[in-house]
């Protein structure tokens, strides 16, 4: 059996040799390529602090086998700004206070990404908690971090508007 | 987690060989698996990767008015696709109501079904739990068990089937679709999770190796479209699984019930189709008093298996909530908080 799978990261096509087919695409990220911004909060599904996009979609990485991905596209937060440019979610979580320590924000703004590009919240907040309700902040820093979602929605519809335009 | 091999057929064919080999399991998306693999409760020696076997990502939308679903679509694309969703708007309700938004994005149709319990003690290798270890005890008799089941329980076993996708779906006759090495069958999902009596290690009426294909919505069960809905209460508002649940559907004429479909979720070890209280309502003006009838009449077998009576009443409620919801008409679009009691609708009768 191969344990021999690729994986494009942020971009990046990589070319990876798994010596355990136990491993999670979390361990994957933290422990054998360095990507630590991706958090591990409970590992068992109940705390979103390890959501990343494959192929596009929100997902929890900690129970995503790494082996079963072979082939899939992952966007990570450490590929979402371009250079020192942020992301327009990074920026509305700084400007909104999304949050307090910190550690759940990596995988909140994925999540966030993710809901935007569903589409399905609008912009409705109690839609956009409901839509977030997959991560757990243990601060607290609710109200901001929805603020931050609807604020970031906004600003990338006007730049999809201005780009069609 | 132990060691396992890994396999990831092209066919189906392949796939259900594979999955007949001894202490094999079926790898979908791992939502629920691989939870369990980390506890050491579940501990394949073979995960058989069925994420990429063809043909079993597609929902089809039957010329009849039924609805066929592979058991690789994910629950967020299930409950997102808009002529599904209005022709069955309970099942996409009850799909919003579980888990995240990510969680929705991986979790598979054949994976729900077979979800297992959520009941601590299973989940806890250092308990005594029959389920796990059969013959070993039940550490949730007597324990804590304030969530546990009122409705065909067994001294062995007191534990309930957490799945939401289940309950409209036995309420609207849905049928599994199977292939195993000996070939393809169809069970109804009523009767596809077995209650425990004194096997509760045997979960459902999986042979080795079976796998579940797809699963399928008759077209009787689009006739309710107008009238559908799935109540759940929860311990708080989102991410969480039901405490109780019902999904109600039914048909009216000038007030009055001319069909209804009833089953409820998280009461029992699978998922609860409340017939005798379907038959109470037929021909009955949709009123409340009728639906704390039809209430009464589907938990009248009920009992607590422990410190959960309050569940008993508690269904009942929901029971008549979800009538009384799904009399007022389908809404056009689902409210922001799926199958909330706290979603500000205000019922009629
Ligand atoms: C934190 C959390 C909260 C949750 N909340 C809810 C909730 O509120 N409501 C709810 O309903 N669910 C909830 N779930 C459960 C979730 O819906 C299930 O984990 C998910 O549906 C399982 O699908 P999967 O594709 O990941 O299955 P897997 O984990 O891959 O498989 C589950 C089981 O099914 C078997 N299997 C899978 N597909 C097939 C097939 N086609 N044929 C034969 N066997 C198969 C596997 O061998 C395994 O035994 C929650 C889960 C988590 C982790
Ligand atoms: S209720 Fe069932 S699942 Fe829970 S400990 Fe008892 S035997 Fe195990
Ligand atoms: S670490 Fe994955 S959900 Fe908590
Ligand atoms: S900011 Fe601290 S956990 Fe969310």
């Amino acid at each position: 059996m191969s344990l021999a799978i690729t994986l494009t990261i942020n971009g990046a096509q990589q070319a990876i040799a798994l010596d355990d087919p136990r491993i999670t695409l979390l361990d994957l990220l933290r422990e054998r390529l360095d990507l630590t911004g991706t958090k591990k909060g409970c590992d068992r599904g109940q705390c979103g602090a390890c959501t990343i996009l494959v192929d596009g979609r929100r997902i929890n990485s900690c129970l995503a086998l790494a082996l079963s991905h072979d082939g899939a596209d992952i966007l990570t937060i450490e590929g979402v700004a371009q250079g020192d440019r942020l992301h327009p979610v990074q920026a509305a979580f700084i400007a909104q206070d999304g949050f307090q320590c910190g550690f759940c924000t990596p995988g909140q703004i994925m999540s966030a990404i993710g809901l935007i590009r569903e589409g399905q919240a609008g912009d409705d907040p109690e839609r956009v908690r409901e839509a977030m309700s997959g991560n757990i902040c243990r601060c607290g820093a609710y109200i901001g971090i929805t603020e931050a979602v609807l604020e970031a929605q906004r600003a990338m519809m006007g730049t999809a508007e201005r780009d069609a335009a | 987690m132990n060691r396992f091999d890994y396999a990831r057929p092209a066919t189906l064919a392949e796939a259900v060989t594979a999955g007949a080999l001894p202490n094999a399991a079926y790898l979908a998306s791992g939502t629920n698996l691989m939870d369990l693999m980390k506890g050491g409760v579940a501990r394949p020696s073979l995960l058989v990767d069925i994420g990429r076997l063809p043909g079993l990502d597609r929902i089809e939308l039957l010329e009849d008015g039924g609805a066929r679903i592979g058991a690789m679509v994910r629950n967020a694309d299930l409950a997102y696709h808009p002529a599904f969703a209005r022709r069955f708007p309970a099942v996409a309700e009850a799909l919003l109501s579980g888990a995240s938004a990510q969680l929705r994005n991986a979790a598979t149709t054949g994976g729900n079904l077979l979800q297992r319990t959520r009941c601590a003690y299973f989940y806890d290798t250092a308990s005594a739990c029959n389920k796990r270890d059969p013959g070993a005890g039940c550490d949730a008799v007597g324990g804590e068990n304030r969530l546990h089941a009122i409705l065909g329980f067994s001294a062995q076993c007191i534990a309930t089937h957490p799945s939401d996708f289940c309950v409209p779906l036995t309420a609207l006759d849905a049928v599994v679709e199977l292939l195993g090495p000996q070939g393809p069958r169809e069970v109804k999902l009523e009767d596809f999770h077995l209650l425990p009596g004194s096997t509760p290690e045997r979960e459902t009426v999986l042979e080795p190796g079976e796998l579940i294909t797809a699963v399928r919505l008759p077209a009787a069960a689009a006739d309710f479209a107008a009238h559908a809905r799935y109540v759940k209460i929860r311990e708080r508002t989102s991410y969480a699984f039901a405490v109780v649940s019902a999904a109600a559907c039914l048909r009216l004429q000038g007030g009055v019930v001319t069909q209804a479909r009833i089953a409820l979720g998280s009461v029992a070890l699978k998922p609860w189709r409340a017939r005798a209280a379907e038959a109470a309502l037929c021909g009955q003006r949709a009123d409340a008093a009728a639906f704390r009838q039809a209430a009464e009449t589907a938990l009248q077998d009920a009992s607590p298996s422990g410190d959960n009576a309050f569940k008993i009443e508690l269904a009942r409620r929901v029971v008549v909530r979800a009538l009384s919801l799904a009399a007022s008409g389908t809404p056009a679009r689902l409210p922001a908080l799926p199958a909330s009691a706290f979603s500000g609708e205000v019922a009629h009768a």
